[in-house]
């Protein structure tokens, strides 16, 4: 039997049919592509390349963008299928996240039509990977102070700098490369192969296990007058990449957290303790009643969420708080499930142990939980607590 | 070639527990059931699309039309197979209560003399009745060859003749059927070479089962028509010929799992605790 998913409140009812079309594909794609071997892939960190291509078959990449051979869904439904994905692992959500929304959409967004005609359609058919590169050792969270810098030269320019933490590094064929020409962000595509430019691959993590982290060293790297990304001048050109990602993660987290909740109930239904199921017992009701009205509760947070982008009515204050939210509410779930499992939760036949680990990931990556706590603080108070 | 499929939604299998019985044991109520595309009709809209396809290069050879009978909601079960790739649909408007296969088959049997298809393709049953007849009461009706069960469709001539595999007890039975015709699929059409259509390479990999509905799919699929049609517009005006006297539930089930250690001890309990063997 396949994911039922959660759906207290009937929201089913308030989706479209091709949002409907698009979860119940998605659904099953995850049940008998991705969950039979994501055990394996996690356990041995490795990135399941084989499903790359059926990713993009799928449409995966790039869904929510028009045309270059992007499939053109609206919010909701992109949404919708970033849950089923990060119901499989968020690594794999991760990795259509970071080639959809941070690598093709500032292409999409801030790129030049060479550029667009260039890259554009053939990462939607997942032959050309892209990564984002924003994040540096020393400057996480205050991404602006970064010091990777680009510089003037005839015929383009030359970048020097570290990159670490980045999603895709050692997969791509295109890094997005965020760097300050004349002390102002400016974006760059950097081609794998162009000299000075080289990868590195982090193994020692316990989370992410099956998406690739990497660091990405640029050593006098010299780039054509081409590669700059012509529509966007500062932080706004990362940010709002960073937009539509978290955007994606607040409803992938759902994903993760109604995998976690049908496994910890399945269980507890089934196990045995003191001779009755232990899902009888109040203190594991409890734990199941608190999953079930977070999970509710962050599905109509996001559903309304998605109508708001749908409407181009979304303020990134918004969005922020379901980020914040949301994978806050996931990792709890996790924990949760987790526990309920008993000794069986600590291993890799179970996914809620695998959950919790990426889970941590993804309540720091993309503006940790307590920036986002921040950058609503703002949005409310109107005084900064941060630069 | 021009190909009929229809389909049919059943009560998603997944969630059976949810069917309830009407107090007065008159019906299924189908009250909160989700509704899924029926497995088998799923199979045959797979075996219709690698008909007319080329699987390597992509390109359309010829037309998959979904008809699908029942309320509104059935259009929703005809949007999937449009965003796997068929070309219309046709909804014909009727009360789930009015149907019965032969009610199908006359319904199916007046869109084909407006259709003109070359095949009827459908699966052997509908997962809910589990009736397997309406393929066999079109054909009957048609007057045209019928091949049941099929578990491979060949065609080396672009559908002029059809080689059909049919499973059987001792082996494979394989018929040669001349369209037009009725042929109702088994579940073994969706494996990655059950279907050969001459144009698509041998070298080309199917994936196992119905492909599914890609995201740029469903998006066209949301332009693709739906044909509106009622019972009274195809002039079949008789009811339903089976009707139904009552509905219950199987008793509940008594008893309980037991995990054993062993073969010898399974065989040990059949013996001495069940006493069947
Ligand atoms: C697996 C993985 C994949 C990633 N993928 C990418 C990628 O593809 N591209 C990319 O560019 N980056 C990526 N990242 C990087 C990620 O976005 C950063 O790790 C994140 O922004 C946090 O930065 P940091 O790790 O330097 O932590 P820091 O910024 O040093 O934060 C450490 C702690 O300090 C807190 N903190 C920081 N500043 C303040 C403040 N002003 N007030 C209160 N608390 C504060 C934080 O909330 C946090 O708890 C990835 C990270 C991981 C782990």
């Amino acid at each position: 039997m396949g994911f039922q998913g959660l759906d207290f409140y009937n929201l089913d009812d308030e989706l479209h049919e091709d949002e409907r079309l698009v979860r119940d594909n998605v659904r099953r794609f995850v049940d008998e592509r991705i969950e039979p071997i994501i055990g394996k892939h996690y356990e041995a960190g490795t990135f399941p390349k084989e499903l790359i291509s059926e990713f993009a078959d799928l449409g995966l990449l790039g869904a929510n963008l028009e045309g270059y051979g992007c499939a053109g869904m609206g919010a909701v439904a992109y949404g919708l299928a970033m849950q089923e994905l990060e119901r499989g692992d968020s690594g794999l959500r991760s990795f259509a996240s970071v080639q959809g929304s941070l690598a093709m959409y500032p292409i999409w967004a801030f790129g030049s039509e060479e550029q667009k005609q260039r890259y554009l359609p053939g990462m939607a058919r997942g032959e050309i990977i892209g990564c984002f590169g924003l994040t540096e050792p020393d400057y996480g969270s205050h991404a602006n102070g970064m010091i990777t810098k680009a510089e003037r030269v005839p015929g383009g320019y030359r970048i020097n700098g570290v990159k670490r933490w980045i999603t895709n590094g050692d997969l791509c064929q295109v890094a997005v490369v965020w760097a300050k020409l004349d002390d102002v962000v400016h974006g760059f595509l950097v081609p794998r192969g162009t000299p000075g430019f080289s990868t590195h691959k982090i193994d020692d993590k316990w989370s992410l296990r099956a998406s690739v982290t990497s660091e990405l060293f640029f050593e006098d790297c010299v780039v054509g007058e081409d590669a700059l990304l012509p529509g966007v001048r500062g932080m706004r050109g990362p940010l709002s990449c960073l937009s539509q990602a978290r955007y994606g993660i607040s409803w992938g987290v759902i994903g993760a957290a109604m995998g976690c909740y049908e496994t910890a109930l399945n269980y507890a239904k089934d196990r045995k303790q003191f001779s009755r199921p232990i899902a009888g017992y109040q203190l594991v009701q409890q734990k199941l009643v608190t999953m079930a009205t977070e999970i509710t509760k962050a599905q109509c947070l996001t559903l309304r969420l998605g109508r708001l982008k749908e409407a181009g009515k979304v303020r990134p204050a918004q969005i922020s708080m379901a980020k914040r939210n949301n994978v806050h509410m996931a990792l709890e779930a996790a924990r949760a499930a987790r526990d309920i499992l008993g000794g069986n939760g600590i291993t890799y036949a179970y996914s809620p142990g695998r959950h919790m680990m990426n889970l941590e990931t993804v309540y720091t990556y993309e503006g940790t939980h307590d920036i986002h706590t921040l950058i609503v603080g703002q949005d409310l108070t109107g005084l900064a607590a941060f630069e | 070639m021009k190909i009929l499929v229809p389909v049919k939604r059943v009560a998603d299998p997944d969630n059976a527990n949810k069917v309830k019985v009407s107090a007065d044991g008159a019906r299924v109520t189908s009250e909160g059931l989700e509704w899924k595309l029926n497995p088998f009709d799923e199979y045959a809209v797979e075996a219709a699309l690698r008909l007319n396809e080329n699987g390597a290069s992509g390109e359309k050879l010829g037309e998959v039309i979904i008809v699908s009978l029942g309320p509104d909601e059935v259009q929703t079960t005809i949007r999937q197979p449009l965003a796997m790739g068929a070309d219309r649909g046709i909804h014909v408007k009727a009360d789930d209560a009015e149907l019965d296969s032969t009610v199908v088959a006359k319904v199916l049997a007046a869109l084909v003399a407006q259709e003109k298809p070359d095949l009827v393709l459908m699966g052997k049953q509908a997962v809910d009745g589990d009736s397997n007849t309406a393929g066999q009461v079109l054909a009957e009706l048609l007057g045209w060859p019928m091949a049941t069960f099929a578990m491979a469709i060949e065609t080396a001539d672009g559908g002029k003749t059809l080689t059909i595999g049919r499973e059987v007890d001792t082996g494979v039975l394989t018929l040669k059927v001349t369209p037009p015709a009725v042929v109702t699929v088994d579940l073994r059409i969706v494996a990655p070479g059950s279907v050969r259509n001459g144009v698509t390479p041998d070298a080309h990999k199917y994936g196992e089962g119905a492909r599914y509905a890609s995201l740029k799919g469903i998006m066209a699929a949301k332009k693709k028509a739906i044909d509106v049609r009622t019972l009274a517009d195809l002039g079949v005006t008789d009811g339903a010929v089976v009707t139904y006297t009552k509905f219950e539930r199987p008793p509940a089930r008594t008893g309980s799992v037991r995990f054993v250690e062993s073969a010898q001890e399974l065989v040990q309990r059949l013996k001495t605790e069940a006493k069947v063997l």
